[in-house]
């Protein structure tokens, strides 16, 4: 087989290198025996014993494992559950179809929940539906995974993770999946690395694989050089990772002494519930698009802003920069984004969106103007590429925040600024009347370059060490000072350890970057020297 | 808010309401919590989001997972029987201690 490289969503951390292997899908084969009464019967012994199974695997679990499996088996030992299966099989339905019928419309409503937490949930309820399936059935069909292998499956039921040994390592790749899943949560408490949204796996495989969960990267059948660059990696990731833990919760300072601000980009609150405020000094972006659902439904006011206040909520008066939706380029959105576009990045995407959308738009800047009562929010445009679209959002911003006075609702008026990603932007910068200024390095270096960095051929093109990049993020840095407005830099380029000295070097004082890279790119901060002058290649 | 004083009648109805503070409402963690905190107590005891109901049960989780409470969310109890009082005082104290997760959540 030749080498595959595989990209997916980092759900947790890690390096792992072991033997690839498919986990079956569990198909529950069972004769009905026509009875109602003996099908109930196997149903109510079903559940019992799933129960009795889960509670086993509880008393070896602790922390956030023990929890999810109380969660559970409270769900199972609750007559509520079961009560349309039972009415089902006494009307004549086999046991396993009644089940497996009622518990699939229990999830649908959870699926189909507003709220990103309770949609998670959905994940255990189907856990519980396969566990009791499983034991109607007979019993757990699939045999478990060799010690140590790399699974691939399409998605994994937490009870199926922890009946998993993973003392040898391991790690997960999912083809579907979420980083906030129950399962994937974890993954992370117990150090397995894992990546979801992977699409397309083989589904069937032998030999080794490489996974790097922290960047979501897997190699399968890897060619000797790519073993011999991972070994490598993994040792030195090792090391620095000790050293790096060590200043995570300390100030950024370089090693002249310069203190640099780190923020947080967020693309899920759910994300918060696991880090502490203290490791940053606020949230440098929020990608609002995860408010929008994949069924094509709109958020409304009250759901943004029960979102946003919690947001400010966490940072504990840290400030939050929230950025307006930016949909369209690489993000379409159903019934939003416009389809057919011969060039999406060059076409209707960020606030030019948002601009012709002005329904949708104002929806957002109330629950912002709202949320802002609660603490320091400050709102964020993208792809500004003229004066006159942040005037625009100024007034109609101006105008939500007097409606919600007129009407009684109370109110705050955040300060509004814009991401520098459209060169047209970051050469005249001057002209536009922002509160503060934030990079968006990779959409900048896709635009000086004029290489995207998903088209495969010019993607090594889309480089932001390219002199070009780093000149311009030079004079943005410098136009910043002389306006008096904070620059910060919240692309990739922001957690990156080998970008950050050059961006120091360029001027950037103020990095916003996931949460999982401030450790590093503090310790990367601290052993760089700065000379007190801009440099750049 | 805590539970209302009244004189006793075992029909008698207590009732007692606090809002969801903790951050991500009634999700599965408080919900085990406040069921299993129900079911130490004889009475029939109800939760509902609104002063006039719909009233649930607040012994099932399932029924209480269903209602996908967010944060902000103000719960009423209703209880009725023996230790009626006494439930809905335990329930509004759960509630208002943030079923004790503040400080796992990172809030400070």
């Amino acid at each position: 087989m030749a080498e595959i490289r595989l990209s997916g969503r980092p759900a947790s951390s890690g390096f792992a290198e072991g033997q690839l292997y498919v986990l079956p899908d569990k198909r529950v084969s069972r004769a009905p025996t026509g009875d109602p009464d003996l099908e109930a019967k196997a149903l109510r012994n079903a559940i019992i014993l799933a129960s009795e199974a889960l509670a086993d695997l509880a008393t070896t679990a602790d922390g956030d494992a023990a929890d999810m499996l109380g969660f559970q088996v409270a769900m199972l030992e609750d007559d509520a559950l079961s009560e349309m299966a039972f009415a089902a099989i006494a009307e004549g339905k086999p046991a396993d179809i009644a089940w497996r019928h009622s518990m699939d419309q229990e999830i649908e409503a959870y699926r189909s929940a507003d709220d990103e937490y309770f949609r998670a949930r959905s994940a255990d309820l189907e856990d519980i539906r396969d566990n009791v399936l499983d034991m109607l059935s007979g019993g757990t069909s699939a045999a478990p995974p060799p010690p140590g292998a790399i699974l691939i499956a399409r998605d994994l039921q937490p009870s199926r993770f922890l009946g998993i040994d993973w003392s040898k390592g391991g790690a997960i790749l999912l083809s579907e999946g979420s980083p906030t899943s129950h399962v994937a949560m974890l993954a992370r408490a117990r150090g397995v690395p894992m990546i979801v949204g992977l699409g397309e796996l083989p589904r069937s495989a032998d030999g080794i694989a490489l996974i790097d969960g922290g960047s979501g990267q897997a190699i399968l059948s890897p060619e000797r050089q790519s073993l011999d660059q991972f070994i490598a990696r993994r040792a030195e990731d090792d090391t620095l990772s000790a050293r790096a833990e060590k200043l995570l919760l300390k100030d950024a300072m370089t090693k002249t002494g310069e203190a640099v601000t780190i923020l947080i980009n967020v693309a899920d609150p759910l994300e918060l519930d696991v880090i502490s405020p203290d490791l940053c000094d606020g949230i440098g972006l929020v990608r609002t698009e995860f408010l929008f659902s994949e069924d094509g439904s709109f958020p409304d006011e009250e759901a943004q802003y029960r979102v946003y206040r919690r947001l400010v909520e966490w940072a504990s008066g840290r400030p939050v920069t929230i950025r307006t939706l930016d949909a369209g380029g690489d993000k379409p959105i159903k019934n939003l984004t416009i389809d057919g576009e011969s060039n999406p990045f060059l076409g209707v995407r960020g606030i030019r969106l948002s601009l012709i959308r002005p329904d949708l738009f104002r929806i957002q800047l109330r629950a912002l103007s709202r949320a802002a009562l609660h603490g320091p929010i400050k709102i964020m445009a993208p792809m500004v590429t003229i004066p006159s679209e942040l005037a625009t959002v100024r007034r109609m911003m101006a105008e939500e925040f007097k409606g919600l006075k007129a009407q009684g609702i109370a109110a705050a008026l955040p300060p509004i600024g814009i991401m520098v990603e459209v060169p047209a932007a970051a050469l005249a910068m001057d002209l536009f009347d922002a509160d503060f200024f934030s990079i968006g390095s990779n959409d900048l270096t896709q635009y000086v370059t004029a290489a995207g960095r998903d088209i495969g051929s010019v993607a090594d093109l889309a480089d932001p060490r390219h002199p070009a990049v780093l000149r311009l993020i030079a004079m943005i840095a410098t136009q910043g000072k002389k306006m008096q407005r904070e620059v910060s830099l919240c692309g990739d380029a922001g957690g990156d350890p080998a970008l950050i000295p050059l961006l120091l070097h360029a001027g950037i004082r103020c990095l916003s970057m996931a949460p999982s890279m401030v450790a590093r790119a503090k310790l990367i901060i601290s052993e760089t020297s700065l000379s007190g002058d801009v440099v750049t290649p | 808010m805590t539970a209302q004083k009244a004189s006793a009648s075992l029909e008698e109805i207590r009732r007692g309401s606090a809002e969801l503070t903790n951050a991500v409402g009634l999700h599965a963690r408080p919900s085990v919590k406040l069921t299993q905190l129900a079911k130490s107590y004889q009475s029939m005891i109800s939760v509902a989001t609104e002063p006039q109901g719909p009233w649930i049960d607040a012994k099932s989780p399932v029924k209480i997972m269903r209602v996908k409470a967010p944060k902000g969310t103000t719960l009423y109890f209703e209880a009725s029987g023996d230790d009626a009082a006494a439930a809905v005082a335990a329930l509004v104290d759960l509630v208002e201690r943030r079923f004790d997760e503040a400080e796992e959540e990172g809030h400070g």
